[in-house]
């Protein structure tokens, strides 16, 4: 068995170590807002924060998360109450198909829990490692700045 | 009790600095850009990719070679000079005769002795052909006010007397000959990479000084916090180098059997992509024939690793529950649909090496081409992973893929690298 902090709430699961946390969550703790994109680390659509930095769920073993926090879109705010990084989202309307929106909300929530006040450079490279094909980006780049804005 | 050694070379440097002073050459305004011949400038700018001028001499995110860029050394930092052709900041009053000598000799128009962070032991072998190429093409880049930084060095080696003494001990200006039983090809080669492609700077040993070990000449050295594998009969690489592989690599950063080009390389190859294919050609001959032909029982144990790198890999214990889980995805053959993308380790030369450095750097940090431009990219997992769990999948891949004894340099490497993400 292992154990799990995810959202602030223990979870006991039976995985095998190598499982990617991707799949725990979403198949075994219905956690659906990371998504499945490449697999491979190269998209950022499974982003997902651990100890409140910013990781690849997709390529990151279950077995590595004993004793670590870990927090998803789930854990930043709710449909009635979304948080900060969600509700400029939002206000933004940054998502066109809106795959890859989950894994930017959390690089953006990773970002601005560091670094309160990203310059626009900073915002560019943080997010930098997150694709979308539809080509919000810059809409994207709005919500992050609206979300250091307005706490 | 003997005499540190800085202080002996202190005292050389005291005594002789006075016989190693140099003139200052007459300030002169560069002449103009129509003055110099377009084919000229190109053919500078092609030499200058072989140099990888541009690399050095550009700050992150700043103009081009108006210096800036931080080069950490066991002394300190360096930070290199704007060579762009101001002439309150950078080389606008040198005329070509202060720049073929600070290329050749090591010393700038002031008459001051330069660190031999930059590579002048290399480019003493310079024509003068070429020397007048480079000259205009960097005359005619577009002139960038920066002030150059001071170094940050730690004394003694913050004296420039002693930079004097350095060169008295270890450099002799001598320009590049020929070996008349060599091809042309290779004589192509040796004079570009022992010259303008200064390749030894960074994969030859030095002593506690910085200055090359002559009898072990392209045996490995380190870099800003990386290795330069060995290039000689050396190379750690588990399938020899041919001439045909290097040159794939060494133009487009990648070769299927070996590596990636990461790192100080990744600029190296970048710049090598737009130089003559002839002399990048003539570059790889070069270094295929110092490594000379394989041994039976280097090729032996290179059949081995090409068998491996086919194999989906199997072992127990926690580091090969973080490579299944981190890297397998990518790195193995055949693991899952889509896997296998990415240089199977067992090909890799990171693992082989006698420290842990490059393979902690890639496996943290990551490859990322440079911001804005394309290239291949690998996620760093500094954040996914735990000292203890770096620690666990660097002693499995070492064991498993570099089949070679553990690292014993796996804690310090680590803490370094932690320390200059903070």
């Amino acid at each position: 068995m292992i154990s799990l902090n995810v959202n602030g709430k223990t979870e006991e699961l039976d995985a095998d170590p190598a499982t990617p946390l991707l799949y725990v969550l979403r198949d075994q703790l219905q956690l659906n807002g990371a998504k499945f994109g490449c697999g491979l680390g190269q998209c950022g659509a499974c982003t997902v924060l651990v100890d409140g930095r910013a990781v690849f769920s997709c390529v990151t073993p279950v077995s590595t998360l004993e004793g670590r926090r870990v927090t998803t879109l789930e854990g930043l705010g709710t449909p009635e109450k979304p948080g900060r990084a969600q509700r400029a989202f939002i206000a933004e309307q940054a998502a066109q198909c809106g795959y890859c929106i989950p894994g930017m909300i959390m690089q953006a929530q990773a970002l601005l829990e560091r670094t309160p006040n990203p310059t626009s450079a900073e915002i560019r490279k943080h997010m930098s490692g997150n694709l979308c094909r539809c080509g919000t980006h810059m809409r994207i780049l709005r919500a992050v700045e609206r979300a250091a804005r307005e706490p | 009790m003997p005499m540190p050694r800085f202080a002996v070379i202190a005292s050389v440097a005291v005594a002789v600095c006075a016989a190693c002073t140099a003139q200052p050459v007459a300030p002169d305004a560069v002449p103009a850009r129509a003055s110099f011949d377009p084919a000229l400038i190109a053919k500078g700018a092609q030499l200058a990719t072989i140099g990888n001028c541009q690399a050095c001499h550009t700050a992150e995110g700043g103009r081009s070679f108006a210096g800036g860029r931080a080069l950490e050394s066991p002394y300190g930092t360096f930070y290199t000079s704007n060579i762009t052709p101001d002439p309150d900041t950078g080389i606008g009053r040198w005329s070509e005769q202060a720049f073929a000598r600070a290329l050749r000799e090591g010393v700038d128009r002031e008459g001051r002795h330069l660190y031999p962070a930059f590579p002048y032991e290399y480019f003493t072998r310079l024509t003068d052909e070429d020397i007048h190429a480079l000259y205009a093409y960097i005359a005619t880049r577009e002139p960038v006010r920066a002030e150059n930084r001071p170094h940050e060095l730690s004394a003694p080696f913050n004296s420039r007397a002693l930079v004097g003494a350095w060169k008295a001990l270890y450099f002799k200006p001598s320009p590049f000959q020929p070996d008349p039983a060599r091809d042309a090809q290779w004589n192509r080669g040796a004079y570009l990479v022992n010259g303008l492609g200064h390749c030894s700077a960074c994969h030859s040993p030095r002593n506690s000084l910085g200055a090359e070990k002559k009898d072990q000449l392209f045996s490995g050295g380190d870099a800003e916090g990386w290795h330069g594998p060995a290039l000689n009969a050396r190379s750690p690489a588990p399938v020899p180098w041919t001439a045909d592989q290097l040159f794939k690599y060494l133009r487009t950063g990648l070769d299927d059997a070996h590596a990636i080009a990461a790192g100080p390389m990744e600029p190296v190859v970048r710049n090598l992509a737009r130089a003559p294919e002839e002399d990048v050609r003539a570059m790889a001959a070069y270094l295929a024939a110092l490594a000379g032909p394989p041994s039976a029982e280097r090729l032996k144990k290179a059949d081995a690793a090409l068998a491996q790198a086919k194999t989906v890999s199997r072992a127990n214990g926690r580091g090969a529950e973080v490579y299944a889980g981190a890297c397998a995805a990518c790195h193995d053959r055949g693991r899952e649909a889509g896997s296998g993308g990415a240089l199977p380790l067992a090909l890799g030369t990171a693992t082989t090496l006698p420290t842990s450095a490059n393979l902690l750097r890639i496996a943290l940090e990551g490859i990322a081409p440079p911001d804005g431009e394309p290239g291949r990219a690998m996620p760093g997992f500094a954040d996914a992973l735990t000292d203890g769990q770096v620690r666990d999948l660097a002693a499995y891949i070492r064991s498993e893929f570099g089949r070679a004894s553990a690292w014993t340099d796996v804690d310090e490497e680590l803490k370094k690298i932690r320390e200059e993400r903070k």
